[in-house]
């Protein structure tokens, strides 16, 4: 695997991730206060749905010609990324609360129930299907956006593919087995590198399509990534300071997941 | 009537959140530095630089705008 190869597996694997642990809560939210069953049909109606829209896209995605998919893409790319990245640096900074699975999963959970029970086209819990239809579904969307626009621009869609579903399958492996919210992962500390990774590429590859030559070629992407992730981790550093609250942990032990 | 405008705006809503997300000037900003680049790319000037210029422009006056206060 070539450095670029390397950088476009770690972040589709990290950002599917995220997105996987995120699904995970709502089905396991949905699955225990409601019915498993009908979260399990929930689960399986929202992968149906995405396999029409992957099966749609994919082959549509990759006929569009290599600079305009890199001028759209890139930009999508760059403003997905700065959204993760400006989110990020927020909740490492004290701006904004971190990422907790665990209250997630506690609000999920008081949702659901208080909800009424009500039988639907043979769902036994029309409440617990549509709660993990539309987990599965809205996070899955960013998934396959992410395979496919990577994977295209990088001609390597098996390879993200795979990343994806590495990503995916460990992530509900291991939430079937505790049957908890996975809050032990580094969800947030995940969501900052997504959010430089997506920024890097975006940038990289919104510029070529848009004409412009980098220095160095593919090789600039190994220098502007570690000088995003240090510019945002100054912004973490700057807007510390100025967070509203008393003694809390650095944003360096943030970061690492403390 | 009603429920299809409300399904229409619920799904204009849904792909405006997904694509241009909590702070739309970043999407301007992103749209313009492409156009730019694009433009300068035409003439004998160096373009790569104008990508990580507007990055790094617009995440501080993202990110300075939502911090709290």
């Amino acid at each position: 695997m070539t450095g670029t190869g390397g950088a476009l597996f770690a972040a589709v694997f990290l950002a599917c991730a995220v997105e996987a642990v995120e699904a995970v809560t709502i089905v396991l939210a949905a699955g225990t206060a409601r019915d498993w069953k009908s979260a399990g049909y929930g689960v399986g109606a929202g992968l149906a749905v995405l396999a029409v829209i992957t099966a749609v896209l994919g082959p549509a995605v990759t006929a569009i010609p290599l600079g305009a998919l890199r001028l759209v893409v890139g930009g999508l790319l760059l403003i997905f990324g700065l959204q993760w990245l400006r989110k990020a640096v927020l909740r490492a900074s004290g701006h904004k609360d971190l990422h907790d699975e665990d209250a997630i999963f506690a609000r999920e959970l008081a949702a659901a129930k208080s909800a009424q029970a009500q039988t639907r086209f043979s769902v036994p819990d029309w409440y617990a299907f549509t709660l993990s239809f539309k987990g599965v579904l809205l996070e899955g969307l960013e998934v396959v956006f992410i395979v496919l626009t990577f994977g295209a621009n990088a001609h390597d869609v098996p390879l993200a593919a795979l990343a994806a579903a590495i990503a995916v399958v460990l992530v509900v492996a291991v939430g079937l087995a505790i049957r908890a919210p996975l809050a032990k992962v580094p969800e947030n500390t995940m969501k900052f590198v997504v959010g430089v990774m997506l920024t890097s590429f975006g940038m990289f590859w919104g510029a070529e399509g848009a004409d412009a030559h980098w220095p160095g070629d593919d090789a600039a992407l190994l220098v502007i990534a570690p000088c995003v992730a240090v510019y945002a981790l100054v912004w973490v550093s700057v807007l510390w300071r100025s967070a509203p609250r008393a003694a809390e942990p650095s944003p360096a032990s943030e970061l690492m997941g403390a | 009537m009603n429920t299809v405008v409300k399904r229409l705006k619920d799904f204009g809503a849904f792909w405006y959140d997904f694509v241009v997300g909590d702070d739309w000037r970043v999407a301007v900003v992103v749209l313009l530095a492409l156009l730019a680049t694009f433009g300068l790319s035409k003439t004998s000037v160096a373009a790569w630089w104008l990508m990580p210029a507007a990055v790094a422009v617009i995440l501080p006056v993202s990110l300075w705008s939502a911090r709290k206060r």
